[in-house]
């Protein structure tokens, strides 16, 4: 599976209602490319953090649905953060890491995510449920798994590292523009 | 990052400039709603009662894994509409600046770092005396604007912090970037 069909269903899976987290790199950009919405929160440096982003997101609005679309080398950088969202347990965060095994906005040098069982950190950080899909089939299953029941919950989607990735348009709103949409989104 | 306070064999106990129920009371007053952070023995009445207060469900603190984790907290929390406080020691700042750079500082968040001065004038244990000394020309270099919360012999008043918050929200509101407190020894 590639990653543009990983995120094209996850937006389709948690509709217009839920507000999306998405980690640096390629992520935000696929994002961007699929569908660019005020839901949407790009972030364009501080890698490791779109999980904890997603916490304070959820805690200060419990009440919205936070889909972080985060990377295996996001959550690798900040695992810190997956033991802070089991503690705080927020019930309408939902966290998918799209893992292609590799850092690919720098050219797919891997990372150690093959070697490591994610969902199995997950879930003994405290997280009520983990999952995780090989393929487009079971991620369309998982992802209405998920997206029934409470978090804070875990998805990995394991995705094809792609050789020779497209060239993407950058991200077009300026950083405040961005803050702004994605604000007024969460405070309505 | 949590360690011991710094020692001073002989040094008379003092009480803090303004206990700790009153300084929240004070950072409430003026708006501040979030607080997230990394310990330091400094503060620690401080944690205490937001540790009450969080447990109240008065008041949220995140205890962080990670300052710049914290920072991502705080980032979502603002973004979710909450005016958060960062509470972390001096060596936590470095571990921050990249989360401060390019998130805060990028987008445009508003966020009040209380950054306990850890190896003022290099007198502190090992680990925070090369930081000490440098961290006010830290602070400048990346552009974030502090004031420092004086003990009381060294003419430190109870409408001295609140007019030091005064500022400090000020300053977030003119600017949208975040700024600091620095918070001697016996402070707070």
């Amino acid at each position: 599976m590639l990653c543009r069909e990983a995120v094209a269903q996850a937006l389709e899976a948690f509709g217009p209602d839920a507000r999306f987290v998405c980690a640096n790199g390629y992520i935000s950009r696929e994002v961007a490319l699929c569908a660019d919405r005020p839901e949407h929160f790009y972030m364009l440096g501080s890698m490791g953090l779109a999980a904890s982003i997603g916490l304070g997101a959820a805690l200060a609005q419990p009440e919205q649905t936070i889909v972080v679309l985060d990377g295996d080398g996001n959550v690798l950088m900040g695992l810190g953060a997956l033991a802070v969202i089991g503690a705080r347990a927020p019930r309408r965060l939902y966290h998918l890491c799209l893992d292609n095994g590799v850092y690919a906005s720098t050219g797919n040098q891997p990372s150690v995510a093959p070697q490591v069982s994610l969902e199995g950190i997950a879930l003994a950080a405290g997280y009520a449920r983990a999952l995780r899909a090989d393929d487009a089939v079971s991620l369309s299953a998982a992802l209405r798994e998920l997206a029934a029941g409470p978090g804070p919950a875990f998805l990995r989607v394991l995705i094809e590292p792609e050789a020779h990735p497209r060239e993407f348009p950058r991200i077009a709103p300026t950083p405040e523009a961005l803050r702004d949409r994605f604000r007024a989104t969460l405070l309505a | 990052m949590a360690d011991p306070g710094p020692t001073q064999p002989g040094s008379p106990p003092s009480g803090p400039v303004l206990a700790a129920p009153a300084f929240v009371a004070a950072l409430r007053a003026r708006g501040f709603d979030f607080c997230a952070g990394v310990p330091c023995s400094l503060i620690k009445g401080v944690l205490a009662h937001l540790t009450d207060l969080d447990a109240q469900g008065v008041l949220p603190y995140v205890p962080a894994a990670r300052e710049d984790s914290a920072l991502g907290i705080a980032a979502g929390a603002y973004l979710g509409g909450k005016l958060p406080v960062v509470l972390m020691q001096s060596s936590g700042l470095a571990l921050s600046l990249n989360a401060l750079v390019s998130l805060h500082q990028l987008y445009g968040l508003e966020v009040l770092l209380l950054i306990t001065w850890r190896g003022y004038q290099g007198r502190d244990a090992p680990e925070h005396v090369v930081l000490g000394p440098l961290l006010p020309q830290v602070l400048d270099t990346f552009g974030i604007p502090h004031r420092t919360l004086l003990p009381a012999a060294e003419g430190g008043t109870p409408a001295g912090v609140c007019a030091e918050l005064d500022w400090a929200r000020e300053t977030l509101s003119a600017t949208r970037k975040p700024c600091a407190l620095l918070v001697r020894q016996g402070a707070l």
